[in-house]
């Protein structure tokens, strides 16, 4: 045990290979959009690693979480599996969701991950759903949701955190403010960006955090997901972070006018996944080999998902109409 | 056998299943409300308690997402709208979560979950108070929709919802509320997806929903004096639609009128009009007549109210019109 985390060893090691397994994925995942070899449109989660790893961290298997349309990095911190996910990916049979939801359509109901959904805030209130339904069945779980800064412009975002707060339900909504939703600035978009000063209108701890410190997201996570779990409700954590590639896709989209070099080098030199690798190496949790290690490792497993994505079967023509209902 | 009312139907079925399956449970704007939904949840929450029975702000597309969101832990929800109208506020929980939630992760996770819409119109209530989505709802893969015309089969497709793995739409309308039928005292099950005859006949077929099955039998009676034979079908279910049934009827009598108290265009009884030509066009006598509400938002007049919606009286004409 990291007396000054009261984080073991053995987490702190998981939430490295975690952020450094979802980084790896979405780069690779980009490389394969640009070369075409992947279609369907994928919104990576580089340089928000921090967020969905501390927050996923701290949770039970048992636990629900529920995704956006940036929705890699919250399969994969709550334990999804990578081959399927990038099966889906290229729209196998082989994949998470046979084919049929892709990128921001993924699922992995045996780990608490129902599913993840591409209307912005539309995931919300089934976060609050699941909570609801914790809370009739006395159940020790709870439930996440994370969605985007953009997300908070919805209705669906406030009639969620009032319903949830006012049933005292164990949910923790999770900002990831990347201070985009897609092309337009928070600034552009918010009365007011402190986001997490809307938790105050509705009776519940509200709290700005670095979500680029994974020990800090983790922290925070676990006092809200604790709070939830002795019944006093919900929470809001709004985390700061930045997407390093566009809105969607694997370009940087300095070229559209959007954002500016200085702003994106200033964010990547706070990457996360540095900064804990840092912190490993200063507190001899890991040694500099095997943190190479770990890197060398993660990148076969991603060769080898990569091959078993490719090797995998399309669905049938016609099998277009299977999963409609359940009786299809 | 035993007679209640269409809403002590209702009424009798929430509190059977509620107190039967832990599973089950009742979330919407008014549900604790001793007249907002008629008498339908009488009883409820005073039996219940307010856990299960869970009178909500307004916030129609939070609420209905809340009850998918159960509905994925497995539980077995209700969510019920007042008023049709209200429920476009619920549309992308409806349409982009809850129906296609099955069918974007490959059938691994379903959603048992009943949305439960009231036609509530009549009485001056104008545009934002009367609307009947049928159609709307019927238009959207992944969604059952279910149109109980009489007390008989309130109860047993609102098990049958209940029990359905798939999301339905299950849709009942105040002015029937009054009606008074035959109801077993058990639990029992009108299956989803099977029409019904309501009087058989040889000359002209009508097939209606809801609260036009009750005018359609209105109409036969009146019709049968006049030396026309009506066969009357009650689809129960819009979707998926007995279509077995349907075609059977018109194979025999070679005539269709289609009776739905939705709007015309891209209606319901526009789509069951196609069926019948795309399949057994050659069996047609006469054309296929609609009657629908005609495309113009619900008045508030009554004089314009009573212009609006069909009875039995067009009913009645659109017939002996194709026996001219």
């Amino acid at each position: 045990m990291n007396k000054k985390l009261d984080i073991s060893s053995a987490v702190l090691k998981k939430m490295y290979i975690t952020m450094l397994r979802i980084r790896k994925f979405e780069e690779r995942t980009g490389e394969l959009v640009a070369g075409k070899e992947i279609i369907c449109p994928c919104h990576l989660y580089i340089g928000q690693e921090a967020i969905a790893t501390g927050v996923c961290s701290a949770l039970h298997k048992e636990d629900y979480v529920f995704s956006t349309h940036r929705s890699h990095g919250h399969y994969i911190a709550k334990g999804g599996d990578i081959k399927t996910l990038m099966a889906e990916l290229y729209g196998k049979i082989t994949g998470c969701s046979k084919g049929r939801g892709g990128s921001m359509h993924i699922t992995s109901p045996d780990i608490g991950f129902p599913g993840s959904s591409a209307i912005v805030g539309g995931t919300i209130p089934l976060a609050v759903g699941a909570a609801l339904s914790f809370s009739l069945r006395k159940k020790d779980n709870v439930s996440v949701a994370f969605f985007g800064d953009g997300a908070t412009n919805e209705g669906a975002f406030y009639e969620s955190l009032n319903f949830a707060a006012l049933k005292k339900l164990p949910v923790i909504f999770v900002c990831e403010n990347n201070f985009y939703s897609t092309h337009m600035t928070i600034s552009d978009c918010l009365s007011d960006t402190r986001i997490y000063k809307k938790a105050e209108m509705f009776k519940m701890p509200g709290a700005r955090i670095d979500g680029n410190d994974v020990l800090k997201v983790f922290k925070q996570a676990k006092e809200a997901i604790e709070y939830a779990r002795e019944g006093k409700g919900p929470s809001l954590l709004e985390c700061l972070t930045y997407r390093w590639r566009g809105h969607v896709g694997p370009n940087i989209d300095l070229d559209k006018g959007l954002r500016t070099k200085e702003e994106l080098e200033s964010w990547m030199a706070k990457c996360p996944i540095k900064r804990l690798e840092t912190f490993l190496l200063k507190h001899n949790v890991l040694s500099k080999s095997e943190t190479h290690q770990i890197e060398k490792e993660i990148e076969r497993e991603i060769e080898k998902i990569v091959v078993f994505a490719k090797k995998g079967s399309f669905p049938k023509a016609n099998e277009l109409q299977k999963y409609v209902f359940t009786e299809d | 056998m035993r007679k209640l009312s269409y809403v002590q139907a209702i009424n009798e079925t929430l509190h059977q299943v509620i107190k039967k399956d832990k599973n089950v449970f009742l979330i919407g704007q008014g549900v604790t409300s001793p007249w907002y939904v008629g008498a339908t949840t009488v009883g409820l929450v005073d039996k219940f308690g307010d856990k299960r029975i869970i009178d909500t702000p307004v916030s129609e597309n939070a609420i209905t997402g809340v009850a998918a969101g159960a509905a994925f832990t497995g539980m077995r929800p209700i969510v019920m709208h007042p008023r049709m109208d209200f429920m476009y506020y619920a549309m992308d929980q409806i349409a982009n979560q809850i129906a296609n939630w099955y069918y974007m992760f490959g059938g691994q996770v379903n959603v048992p979950i009943t949305i439960w819409g009231i036609i509530n119109r009549g009485g001056e209530q104008a545009a934002q108070h009367s609307q009947a989505l049928q159609a709307m709802f019927m238009h959207i893969p992944g969604l059952k929709v279910v149109m109980p015309s009489n007390p008989f089969d309130v109860k047993g497709l609102l098990i049958s919802a209940i029990y359905d793995d798939n999301p339905v739409v299950f849709i009942d309308d105040r002015w029937l509320y009054k009606i008074v039928g035959d109801v077993p005292e058990e639990i029992y099950t009108v299956p989803i997806g099977k029409g019904a005859i309501r009087k058989k006949g040889k000359d002209i077929t009508i097939v209606a929903t809801g609260w036009m099955v009750q005018k359609a039998i209105e109409s036969g009676s009146i019709l049968q004096k006049d030396g026309i034979d009506v066969e009357i079908i009650d689809v129960r279910t819009l979707k998926p639609l007995d279509k077995t049934l349907i075609f059977k009827s018109v194979k025999k009598t070679g005539r269709l009128v289609v009776a739905d108290a939705g709007w015309r265009t891209c209606g319901v009884a526009g789509e069951i009009s196609a069926l019948v030509t795309e399949n057994i066009f050659e069996t047609l006598k006469a054309p296929i007549k609609r009657i629908a509400l005609p495309d113009t938002p619900a008045p508030m007049s009554s004089v314009l109210e009573q212009a609006y919606y069909p009875d039995a009286d067009d009913i009645v004409t659109t017939v002996k019109n194709l026996f001219k």
